[in-house]
């Protein structure tokens, strides 16, 4: 079957699905990751096997011996990238509508199901104004992906010598779908280019051009790397967690 | 011709006539159901007509042929039939859609429902009065600059201004976003049309005028917009209206409001929020602050 049949019976399908499916979908995912996360935090305060680090609790800040155990590097870190991705563009569209109903989904049949009334409505002028401090977060989010990359680079020396493991496979993937969903973010394509007017007008403009419109390529699948980063998060973790366990031994291919 | 060419032109016409026939195939002596909204303002119920299928036939054709043999007195607005003018506007199955760009055959096996847009004043049938729209687009500040046309201006700073300029002013995303459609904030929010609009005029190299404050605090309300993007999945022309004309105008305005290191350095600089266009400036604004530029 060629591209464009495929393609085109997968949007036929799609489009015939029940408007409420998108929304159960997408609540689904967010609130498993939240309880793996919000149970894993909980129950672990630590992350590491050999040169493996997950990423939930990367860089190990905390862990002084006058602190509860429970205070972890993770409850130090975590709330980083969550207010990260909460106040992201992509995940505003994601629970607006799959939590808060504000719509559901786009059909007339949809929208009359919306939760508030007109008279409660406020958008982003009230609690959700908040949002508007993305920009912080993902400053923030570049200094942790720092550290990430770290990691990643010990994932290649196990035992102090290059060597290519599934493992170390995984933490590539997972650092380089962090950075793609990073970069294409709305708000640094702002801080980037998208406040200019006139590009031939200021030093740097070309290049600052460029780079806004590189980044505009990547910001037309912001959703995209937005679920993949987050599969791979969790991908991560699990896959450290279950050799921490015993259950699996990592797969050495170099 | 070449042999090879003419065997190619043979290959492309047989495949045409391949489709040709298999769309004949399916769409002969098929028949649609097709439910209408007939009424005013005041009210009124859909009414159902069956049409035979015509292949290539699209939804306007379906209504036209309805009106010129069933119902006579149908009201339905059309102009060019080609998805340039946007008159057309309704909604299909609970979706806004160009009645001309619109083919029965993707509602195979569904019953067909023409409303009319919902987010304005229905008029008659399928004509809904979009005129509230024209009232907001006087709102906002036109063009402004202190150059004299024409001007002179470059590929790289005016590559972003094709976009919006595609707007066929149809009013779908007006009809499907939810602020105007369920919580008639129409008062308060001028709506993803007049998003794109200001976006072109903020982002316009030679516009000197300041449209912030009326987004944040005025008519504009663009934080009132939750950018679920149900705008963007209705745009016949395909503009990305949440992410390249609202998201950018809500950065702005975050610059302007909501940024602490921007609000003190605008405190230090002794400017107030709201009193600039945009970050990047204009030629002419760059001229009497002295920086160079290359034109």
């Amino acid at each position: 079957m060629a591209y464009g049949d495929i393609a085109r019976s997968t949007t036929g399908v799609l489009r015939r699905l029940p408007w409420w499916t998108g929304p159960i979908a997408v609540t689904a995912a967010l609130v498993g990751f939240g309880i793996y996360v919000f149970v894993t935090v909980m129950l672990f305060d630590r992350g590491e096997y050999e040169n493996y680090l997950s990423p939930f609790y990367s860089p190990p800040v905390g862990g002084e011996s006058f602190l509860p155990a429970w205070l972890s590097p993770a409850i130090f870190i975590l709330w980083l990238p969550l207010g990260f991705r909460a106040t992201c563009y992509y995940y505003r569209k994601a629970y607006y509508r799959a939590f808060f109903w504000d719509p559901p989904a786009c059909s007339s049949k949809a929208q009359q199901r919306e939760l508030r009334g007109p008279e409660h409505y406020r958008g982003e002028t009230a609690l959700f104004v908040w949002n508007n401090i993305h920009r912080y977060f993902m400053y923030g989010s570049f200094v942790l992906l720092v550290f990430l990359t770290i990691d990643t680079v010990r994932a290649f020396l196990p035992e102090g010598s290059f060597g290519i493991t599934l493992g170390s496979l995984i933490f590539l993937v997972n650092v380089s779908l962090l950075w793609t969903y990073s970069l294409s973010c709305h708000s640094l394509r702002h801080v980037i280019g998208g406040s200019v007017d006139c590009y031939s007008c200021v030093k740097g403009g070309n290049a600052r051009r460029k780079a806004y419109n590189w980044l505009s390529v990547l910001n037309r699948q912001h959703a995209l790397w937005a679920w993949l980063s987050l599969f791979s998060l969790l991908i991560t973790d699990v896959y450290i967690r279950l050799l921490l366990a015993g259950v699996i031994t990592d797969f050495r291919l170099v | 011709m070449s042999d090879s060419a003419a065997e190619q032109k043979g290959m492309a016409s047989k495949a045409h006539a391949e489709v040709h026939s298999d769309e004949e195939a399916t769409l002969e002596g098929k028949s649609y159901r097709l439910k209408i909204f007939r009424g005013d303002a005041e009210g009124g119920k859909e009414v159902e007509y069956e049409i035979e299928a015509i292949e290539g036939m699209v939804v306007l054709d379906a209504v036209l042929k309805i009106q010129a043999e069933q119902a006579n007195d149908l009201a339905v607005r059309w102009n060019c039939k080609a998805a340039h003018c946007g008159s057309c506007s309704a909604e299909i199955n609970g979706r806004p859609k160009l009645l001309c760009k619109t083919r029965v055959e993707e509602y195979e096996g569904q019953e067909i429902r023409v409303h009319p847009i919902r987010a304005f004043p229905v008029i008659k049938d399928l004509v809904s009065d979009v005129s509230w729209n024209y009232g907001v687009s006087a709102q906002i500040q036109p063009f402004t600059t202190s150059e004299q046309a024409p001007f002179t201006m470059y590929e790289e700073d005016v590559e972003r201004l094709y976009e919006p300029k595609k707007c066929i002013e149809c009013f779908m995303c007006q009809d499907v976003c939810h602020v105007l459609r369920t919580h008639h904030k129409h008062p308060e929010f001028a709506g993803p049309r007049f998003f794109v609009r200001s976006q072109w005029l903020e982002m316009h190299p030679k516009d000197e005028g300041n449209r912030l404050q009326f987004l944040k605090e005025g008519r504009g309300g663009v934080q009132l917009c939750n950018i679920t993007k149900c705008c963007s999945e209705v745009c016949p022309v395909g503009i990305h209206i949440t992410d390249n004309s609202i998201i950018p105008l809500k950065e702005r305005v975050a610059d302007e409001y909501y940024d602490p290191a921007k609000w003190l350095m605008r405190k230090i600089r002794g400017r107030r929020n709201g009193s600039s266009n945009g970050n990047g400036g204009t030629r002419s604004t760059h001229a009497r602050a002295g920086i160079r530029t290359n034109g």
